[in-house]
């Protein structure tokens, strides 16, 4: 195990590499130049641009920008976006509020998404069954953007239940609702995902043996079921966290909470190679430590499974 | 069977939630207390307003700040030798007291005594000289260097790169760090020469470009950006990047719209649909631009009752076109297409009369205006169009193109349908992702399709609709319209002795225009404007911004 | 049994017998067969069939249910609640909302169907063959999922569409081509976790483990043995993305890279509605009810599927 663990995270460097240069050169070749729409709706200077682009390496070749940039980068330096700002304050003060979310969104999703599924993969065929599977459904066929809207409209402006827009310093209760809309396309995985899972393995012989024992029924499931059914449905949300980590623009937008999701996007927008380079850069080193512990968990979830 | 119960299940809580959010939408009266502006009551001295702001693109220095997410910001923090009246829009003398001309060529600007900047140093003649010719040096790279490409002297501070900024050879090195046409008198007076007479050129003095430097920003830029140093009412306190940038009240401050509240927050916020929320429940105190999601059905009068406000301002939108494409530049199709837009059906149905129907070239709120300078040609007529269409002998697709993030998808679309309607001809809404990408195909000549373009005043002339759009080679004539009638009527009226007579030269070039047709006036703007019930007496200046002097915050 | 009145008298052993000579041909029929004989039963499949046949109808030929021309627009109907003459009312520019929802079947079906196929395909093929052959494969495989992983949606669609594209020289077929590449290159290692994770559990299973010792060669144990235990969660995976793809379709809409005028889509409606939501609902309810129904036949069917095609459930 141990050697495996080392192996990953060899691993680890190839993939940086490799993920912030495609990054790097993806942005780079996006067509249009960066500083056009920075003037309002007239050309900006002559003399302005070319200073920027002096300022910003934008004449050196695309290997010397990204081998400039990552130097600086392993000393820990962020660089300068284009309106020169420190892009590290930037992402210091911006990741916080992604995670939080994320963590929010998470747990959202795995105590109703698990609970539900639990609950009708036991049962089987049935009303809250059918319900169940219509109402995830539903979730999945809104955009995001609608739930969102309807949410923050409906118990944020209406019935004034949560605050409309997230504050700058994100605190937890606030995170409830954004948390909830985004979470709830995943919610809706994560309840069938259990739910098939739960109702292949309670077929299984080994239930049926912890039943004829004459185990009460929360033992079945909680320590033999469970346990079992577990796998794709942790896979799930590993991967999910994840991807929540990397910010979800679009609930970040009607929330307004100042995260990752906006950052990046900004920069995108105005083609910003350092900011979304350097973003990526970190979400890419999160993503991967995530997804080693969720593999490391499922040696331990499955005894079955070997690494080697 | 189940069929019919999962279809009920899933389309009822939809239909529940949207019936719900369409019902409430009229019912919230919670803040039907207050009347809202103009009780006279002084209000909370010490009170803290938040106000929408975002982003600035670049750090706050006055000469490199052209869009509206810093100069916000900059006019709280200083104040020019001029500044422009909230209401009418007109120029009128600030930290200047005297601004003496002979010919509209030499300008002699004497300053009230007695102004200091935020750090307490005085606000000399030698600051004002030192920053315009800052700003105009080339190399410094500074956005507003253009505003004084008219004072003599223009062209040895400021170079041109003979390739265009993507080319690889650089601009020569100017041969001057000052312009000869501005000369230091003593601290409280100095002059102005411009290269030819400019009889409107005192207007552009309440523009950023125009504002004056403490000495500390030759010192040290650096920490000039990170604090940055006015003379206006308010002083900088701190800016949290994305979030927000907060400025105190000036006690010292000498001009006349003193501020009647101390703290002003400009609350960054990602969106402005955003902010619009934040404002309806309270959390931000002035919003001056509503989204479409709050005009659309008028939701904005009742999501913000009593507290919203509607007015002009000296901005425009029209359709251009791209002259160097051989399509257009047919003046029969270009009228044919101007003839084919029902702008009252546009501005009712897609703006819900939030756009008035132009006539002219230039805003209604511009001194210099005249009523009914396109005459027919800018009322919907299907008939005419299409006797102009056959005149023209085009038969081709009529292509519309715009930046696609700019929320433009649904008037362009009912543009294209209403050109569709009247002519009979096929037309097709082509966006373009980006603004920037927008941006650089229209500085490349490579847009081919009749683009959006609009303009916003950057201070209150006729001058400024016409010079910066229609003059060949002019910095924002992006379709490369040329016509030496219009140039040689402009070269009169910008020499012209005083603004009255040159307002009506530059009227009869508003009037060429219409011969000529190379962009179709659509509609002036207007802004809606909403506040939280933690403030009065709040408008929108000409400037499209919240008018600093008057506001109040209840006590 | 020449005596029908002596048959009756040796029913019991009789009744075994003639359940077996119902087999009609002599070899076991596959899974697949088993699958289909099962499903043909099940009226979950009947109905989540008979609605997708009617959607994939609407989408082919949907002059057969308007004959309103879907870009027609007056804006003197701007918004116009449903009436008689236009059922489903009228959207912002004055269209009937009804001939666009019958026409958007088409665009938003071909967009999330194909998306879907392309995904699963990587995704699973690579997931599969990283589960099975472990090693360096399998580390190679998921370094490069990873590398994708790395790339938030939002900029690889931004970026592919935007760089591949050049406004207004594009045809239909070019631009659905070029959504349908973005949102798969940009899911498939989602859908090559799953597939990975289910493929290591049935790897260690006792049955694959028999038939190695049997001595069957790789491909059939992948094929036969590890593939039908595997694809449960995939299917269900599948059967979820594809409503997400068609949600995908309109977040790209909305950001003005994907689908265009003339072409109409649900998710293109969907997005124009944003605005208007709290004026005129009907703008978002017909094609949202059409997404969600959809998107619930599909679901219904891959549920029906699945249930078919385990070995476990029987």
């Amino acid at each position: 195990m141990g050697r495996y663990v080392l192996r990953r995270l060899l691993q680890l460097i190839p993939v940086f590499i490799g993920t912030t240069f495609l990054i790097y050169w993806l942005v780079w070749s996006l067509p249009g130049d960066p500083f056009a729409g920075k003037c309002g709706d007239r050309p900006c200077p002559d003399a302005y641009v070319s200073m920027m682009q002096d300022k910003f390496n934008l004449n050196d070749p695309l290997v010397v920008q990204y081998g400039k940039y990552m130097l600086n980068l392993i000393q820990g330096d962020f660089g300068q976006n284009f309106r020169l700002q420190d892009v590290g304050t930037l992402i210091g003060n911006a990741y916080p509020n992604t995670v939080k979310l994320a963590v929010v969104a998470l747990i959202i999703e795995a105590i109703i998404g698990l609970s539900a599924g639990i609950l009708t993969g036991l049962r089987g065929r049935g009303f809250l069954d059918n319900l169940t599977l219509v109402s995830t459904l539903f979730l999945i066929s809104l955009p995001v953007f609608v739930t969102g809207f309807v949410i923050q409209l409906f118990f944020g402006m209406e019935l004034g239940w949560i605050k409309a827009t997230v504050s700058a310093k994100a605190p937890w209760h606030e995170l409830i609702a954004p948390g909830f809309v985004l979470g709830s396309l995943s919610m809706a995985y994560v309840t069938r995902l259990t739910r098939t899972s739960i109702a292949e393995n309670k077929r299984a012989d080994y239930v049926r043996t912890a039943v004829a024992k004459g185990l009460p029924q929360s033992r079945v499931v909680g320590v033999h079921l469970l346990r079992n059914s577990a796998i794709p449905v942790l896979t799930f949300l590993g991967t999910d966290l994840g991807s929540l980590m990397g910010g979800a623009i679009v609930t970040e937008g009607i929330f307004d909470v100042k995260g990752i999701g906006n950052l990046v996007f900004k920069g995108i927008i105005a083609h910003d190679g350092v900011v979304v380079t350097g973003v990526v850069a970190l979400l890419v080193v999160v993503y991967l430590l995530s997804n080693l512990l969720v593999d490391m968990l499922y040696a331990v979830l499955d005894p079955r499974i070997r690494y080697d | 069977m189940r069929k019919p119960r999962w279809i009920a299940a899933s389309v009822m809580p939809l239909a529940l939630a949207l019936t719900i959010a369409g019902c409430a939408g009229g019912g919230d009266d919670s803040n039907s207390g207050t009347p809202g502006g103009g009780t006279g009551d002084a209000g909370d001295p010490n009170g803290k307003l938040s106000a929408f702001g975002t982003e600035p693109e670049n750090p706050l220095i006055p000469g490199n700040t052209t869009e509206s997410g810093g100069s916000k910001v900059i006019r709280a923090l200083w104040t020019g030798l001029t500044e422009y009246d909230a209401v009418t829009g007109e120029s009128k003398n600030a930290h200047a007291d005297k601004i003496e001309t002979k010919d509209s060529k030499v300008f002699t600007v004497k300053l009230k005594a007695g102004w200091k900047f935020h750090d307490g140093t005085d606000v000399k003649a030698k600051n004002y000289v030192d920053a315009w010719n800052f700003t105009a040096y080339s190399p410094n790279g500074q956005q507003g260097a253009s505003f004084f490409e008219q004072v003599a002297g223009y062209k040895d501070v400021h170079t041109e790169d003979p390739d265009g900024a993507s080319g690889p050879q650089a601009a020569p090195e100017p041969t001057s760090k000052t312009m000869s046409g501005l000369k230091v008198v003593d601290d409280s007076t100095f002059e102005i020469t411009l290269s030819d007479s400019f009889s409107v050129f005192p207007l552009k003095f309440g523009y950023n470009p125009f504002y004056p430097l403490p000495d500390s920003f030759f010192t040290d830029q650096k920490a000039f950006e990170a604090k940055p140093i006015g003379n206006g009412p308010f002083k900088f306190v701190s800016r949290t990047p994305n979030a927000d940038i907060t400025l105190a009240r000036n006690d010292d401050y000498k001009g006349e719209g003193k501020p009647k509240f101390k703290d002003l927050v400009f609350k960054i916020f990602e969106t402005n649909e955003a902010a619009y929320t934040a404002t309806v429940a309270g959390e931000l105190d002035f919003l001056d631009t509503v989204p479409a999601s709050g005009i659309a059905g008028g939701k904005y009068k009742v999501d913000l009752k009593d507290r919203n406000g509607s007015t002009p301002y000296m901005g425009n939108q029209v359709l251009a076109f791209p002259l160097y494409q051989a399509q257009w530049q047919n003046v029969d199709l270009r009228k044919a297409v101007s003839l084919a837009i029902d702008r009252k059906s546009i501005t009712e149905k897609i703006f819900e009369g939030t756009r008035l129907p132009a006539d002219g070239w230039v805003n209604p709120a511009v001194p210099g205006y005249v009523k009914g300078q396109c005459g027919d040609l800018c009322t919907y007529n299907p008939e005419k169009a299409k006797e102009y269409l056959t005149k023209s002998g085009f038969k081709g697709t009529i292509e519309l193109t715009t930046n696609a993030d700019g929320g433009h998808k649904e008037w362009m679309t009912a543009t294209c349908n209403s050109i569709k309607n009247a002519l009979g001809l096929e037309c097709t809404y082509n966006p373009i992702p980006t603004f920037a990408e927008t941006r650089q195909k229209i500085n490349a000549k490579q847009v081919t399709g009749i683009y959006r373009a609009g303009w916003i005043a950057d201070y209150p002339s006729i001058e400024n609709f016409m010079n910066q759009l229609y003059r060949t080679g002019a910095s924002s004539n992006d379709g490369d319209y040329s016509n030496k009638k219009l140039d040689d009527i402009l070269v009169k009226a910008d020499a012209a002795p005083t603004v009255e007579e040159a307002n009506k030269l530059y009227q009869e070039g508003e009037r060429i225009l219409a011969e000529d047709m190379p962009a179709i006036p659509l509609w002036n703007q207007t802004a809606q404007y909403g506040w939280s019930e933690r403030i009065d007496n709040a408008r929108l200046s000409s400037l499209r911004e919240l008018d600093l002097t008057t506001v109040t915050v209840k006590k | 049994m020449t005596d029908p009145s002596a048959a009756s008298t040796v029913a019991p052993a009789e009744d075994f017998v003639v359940a077996a000579e119902h087999v009609e041909s002599n070899k076991p029929r596959s899974l697949a067969s088993d699958a289909w004989h099962d499903l043909r039963r099940r009226p979950l499949f009947l109905i989540s069939g008979a609605l997708i046949l009617f959607i994939l109808l609407m989408a082919a030929w949907p002059s057969l249910f308007t004959s309103v021309d879907p870009a027609a627009a007056d804006l003197q109907y701007s918004r116009n609640p449903p009436s008689a003459d236009a059922w489903f009312g009228y959207d912002t520019q004055g269209s009937d909302i009804f001939a666009r929802v019958i026409y958007g079947a088409r665009a938003s079906i071909i967009v999330g169907v194909c998306a879907t196929i392309v995904t699963v395909l990587i995704g699973g093929t690579l997931g599969l063959l990283a589960g099975f052959y472990g090693g360096w494969i399998d580390g190679l495989m998921s370094r490069i999922a990873d590398v994708f992983f790395g790339l938030p949606f939002v900029l690889g669609a931004i970026v592919i569409l935007s760089s591949l594209s050049t406004t207004g020289t594009q045809n239909v077929a070019q631009i659905m081509f070029l959504v349908i590449m973005s949102i798969s290159v940009l899911s498939w290692p989602v859908c090559m976790r799953i597939m990975r994770s289910a493929a290591i559990t049935a790897k260690n299973q006792d049955y694959v483990k028999a038939a190695r010792a049997l001595g069957a060669s790789s491909s059939r144990i992948i094929l036969r043995h590890m593939l039908p235990n595997a694809i449960a969660p995939v299917l269900v995976y599948a059967t979820i993305a594809l409503g997400a793809f068609i949600g995908a379709e309109a977040t790209l809409s909305f950001l003005g890279l994907g689908l265009r005028a003339p072409v109409v889509s649900w998710g293109v409606m969907i997005a124009d509605s944003r605005d208007w939501i709290r004026v005129a609902p009907h703008l978002l309810l017909f094609p949202a009810a059409f997404l969600t129904a959809t998107v619930l036949a599909f679901v219904m069917l891959g549920d029906a599927v699945r249930e078919a095609l385990d070995p476990k459930m029987r």
